[in-house]
């Protein structure tokens, strides 16, 4: 094992590169661009014997993904964002191609207002698809991840691609300390790809992807993706616990962090989690009983190890880095939809922050917690929170103030005598 | 035998293969002009082919438990099927390299498309794959409209054609759009224009494309009786019509030149092409719509002077 200084997008392609990638299919985007980049490097100089091809779309990239994973090459590829979306129908697709392969979303949130900086807008509007998902909160995860996502999602019992996410900008370019797997012993973990049934071969006709009439057959083969999603589950588990053994490092499916003795605990996903921990360290030097929570697996949702992990928590302070328009925070939902009935279920307060890449600190999360406290004591979940502080506001009146200026002032420097601006 | 003398064998209907490569019984309508042409095309590319489709008429072929392929097929959306063809030729190149299987495992890929797709949101997908020098055969069957829909107005329907979306007195008020030329400005391997009711021609352009690499494309007139109005038994017969009047000109294009393929001299008049469809019969009746039937004959008569 070696360690090294890494950004997140170096991390994920080195993922690819000790998975054995065979098939890199690419379309740059901001932030992930420098993941293609790299592997296209490697694959130049021959570090990686594989192919990588430019598509002129990412719903042609995910559609050749797709199909070179239903061929029986182990496929590799990534996006952010926009890029998602745009992709969003062939993500349903192949997932029901039951083809395996990893996809890795550097999270950016998606227009309009078009941007660059981070949130899970994008990557939570892939929940359905039937993608496996898995969030990193840092680049050493980010690397470890994409390992165990190709053993669950080639698992005979899965067979449905997964999607690793990072958190653009706070993951993607921050680079931290990382011990790569040895490559050999990544190779021995991954295993060579086996493409079961799912191939095309001259000697073995075969029709993929063909054409159902009527609810009976849609619904029985949807029905077997959700359940091999929830196999997932179990099998992310053996892996996770192999992984350990070849490493020393253990992922759960649900992280918690000073949680046994918590009354209070953050639940939310990706790099924020890294503040959080700073927030649970500081209100516990004052005494309060705070701790964290946070899913690595997203889907399968992992309900169980959550309710066994919440049950008898005072309450929850859940923090979106997204939000559903006209609903509110989406992991607030799942969790809800989780701990519902759930005998010593805590209080949920939703918190909806970090929106394109707006800061949540760790004064904020202690007020944060703070709050949750004060709820769970009063015994009522507070109204869901838009986090915004007076000081954004202030600085978003001045730009305001600046496009009024610019259009009635600027633009219009010859105004008839009396016309006056408000 | 060498690749010039394999397609100049080709001469007559006793030289066509009758492999009945695909079976009978699938969804397509009765008379069906695309599944004609498509029949003709993969009893000369045979089965060692995986045909990746796009969202159309044909998307219907494989219905699961059931599909006519003796070959291969995978159905991906409706934009994309190029890339999905890339995909898979990628993956089997690979898989060659690298020896996880043998050289006779390897297919033919073929994309096989509607003029929908092909003229619609498939169109960057299959410009990108041209440029990539994709080593693939695509066949676009064009019934001139989104006809697994009911016939709505695609870019490839012809000037003054009723659809289910022009319903007006003087139908489409657009023209046809040019996907030979669009393809071959893109100057691939080759292009060629084919259609059922010529199968020695397609056999041969077939036959042809089979033996070149790289991008390889081809475009069918597919008459459609529900969507044109006519009787599926005169599928042939609207398809010889339109050759012969020269509104579907048998052509092809490679390395730089576009020739004809097969001329019929002195072409019919147009009309007889299109008084035999429904879609048409607003040019008619109640009175005869001269200007629009001169504007259709000096079109074709222009574009037939264009090509040698």
């Amino acid at each position: 094992m070696s360690r090294t200084l890494l950004s997140g997008n170096a991390a994920v392609a080195w993922g690819a590169r000790l998975a054995g990638a065979d098939y890199v299919p690419a379309f740059p985007i901001t932030p992930q661009t420098e993941i293609i980049e790299t592997l296209a490097g490697w694959i130049a100089t021959g570090e990686l014997d594989a192919r990588t091809v430019m598509f002129e779309s990412e719903h042609s990239m995910l559609t050749a993904a797709g199909a070179a994973a239903a061929t029986g090459v182990r496929v590799f590829t990534a996006t952010s964002s926009q890029g998602l979306l745009y992709a969003m129908e062939m993500l349903y697709a192949v997932a029901g191609w039951r083809a395996p392969f990893v996809l890795v979303n550097v999270s950016r949130a998606v227009a309009a207002p078009i941007t660059l900086h981070s949130d899970h807008g994008d990557v939570l509007a892939a929940r359905d698809t039937g993608f496996l998902q898995l969030h990193a909160a840092t680049c050493q995860e980010a690397v470890d991840l994409v390992l165990l996502a190709y053993r669950v999602a080639e698992d005979p019992r899965v067979r449905l691609p997964a999607l690793v996410n990072l958190d653009g900008f706070l993951l993607s370019f921050t680079r931290e300390p990382v011990d790569l797997p040895e490559a050999e012993a990544a190779r021995r973990f991954v295993g060579p790809f086996e493409p079961g049934a799912v191939s095309f071969r001259a000697s073995r006709p075969v029709s993929q992807a063909v054409a159902v009439l009527g609810g009976g057959p849609y619904s029985y083969f949807r029905y077997e993706m959700h359940r091999a999603a929830e196999h997932a589950a179990v099998v992310f588990a053996e892996v996770a616990a192999a992984f350990a053994a070849e490493t020393g490092r253990a992922y759960d499916a649900v992280e918690c962090y000073r949680c046994d003795d918590a009354e209070v605990v953050f639940f939310l996903i990706g790099s924020l989690s890294t503040t959080a921990k700073d927030a649970v360290d500081r209100l516990r030097e004052a005494r309060a009983r705070v701790g964290l929570v946070r899913p690595r697996l997203l889907r399968p949702f992992p309900a169980e190890a959550l309710r066994r992990a919440l049950a008898g928590k005072s309450a929850v302070a859940v923090v979106d880095q997204d939000l559903s328009i006209g609903m509110g925070g989406v992991l607030h939902s799942e969790l809800a939809a989780a701990l519902y009935g759930l005998a010593g279920a805590p209080l949920l307060a939703s918190f909806v922050g970090g929106l394109g890449g707006r800061h949540v600190g760790v004064d904020e999360l202690c007020a944060i917690a703070d709050e949750a406290l004060a709820a769970s004591r009063a015994g009522r979940s507070p109204a869901p929170r838009l986090l915004y502080t007076e000081t954004e506001l202030r600085e978003v009146r001045k730009l305001q103030a600046i496009a009024h200026g610019e259009r009635h002032e600027v633009a219009q420097p010859a105004k008839p005598a009396g016309d006056t601006d408000e | 035998m060498s690749d010039a003398s394999e397609v100049a064998r080709i001469r007559r209907m006793q030289d066509l293969p009758s492999t009945h490569l695909l079976g009978s019984g699938t969804s397509m309508c009765a008379g069906c002009g695309g599944l004609g042409a498509f029949r003709e095309l993969y009893e000369v590319l045979g089965e060692r082919s995986v045909v990746v489709n796009a969202a159309g008429c044909m998307s219907l072929l494989a219905t699961y438990p059931f599909t006519p392929f003796r070959g291969s097929w995978l159905y991906t959306a409706m934009a994309s099927a190029p890339a999905g063809a890339q995909g898979v030729r990628d993956a089997l190149d690979i898989l060659v390299a690298k020896r996880r299987i043998a050289a006779e495992e390897d297919l033919r890929v073929v994309v096989l498309t509607g003029d929908g797709a092909a003229c619609g949101m498939g169109l960057s997908a299959t410009s990108a794959a041209i440029d990539r020098g994709l080593d693939f055969i695509y066949l676009c069957y064009d019934n001139e409209g989104y006809g697994n829909t009911g016939q709505q107005t695609s870019a490839s329907t012809p000037h003054g054609a009723r659809t289910a979306t022009d319903r007006g007195p003087r139908g489409y008020p657009g023209v046809k759009k040019d996907l030979f030329a669009i393809w071959a400005a893109h100057r691939p391997a080759y292009v060629a224009t084919i259609i059922a009711a010529e199968p020695v021609d397609l056999a041969r352009k077939v036959e042809k494309a089979k033996r070149m690499k790289g991008p390889r494309l081809l475009i069918a007139l597919a008459p459609c009786p529900p969507g044109w109005g006519f009787d599926p038994k005169d599928t042939i017969e609207i398809g010889r019509l339109a050759v012969r009047t020269g509104v579907w000109p048998l052509k092809e294009y490679a390395n730089g030149r576009v020739v004809h393929t097969k001329r019929y001299e002195p072409r019919l008049p147009v009309e007889q092409y299109l008084a035999r469809q429904r879609r048409f019969a607003h040019l008619f009746e109640p009175r005869r719509d001269e200007e629009t039937l001169a504007a259709i004959q000096r079109a074709v008569d222009e574009n037939s002077a264009r090509v040698e």
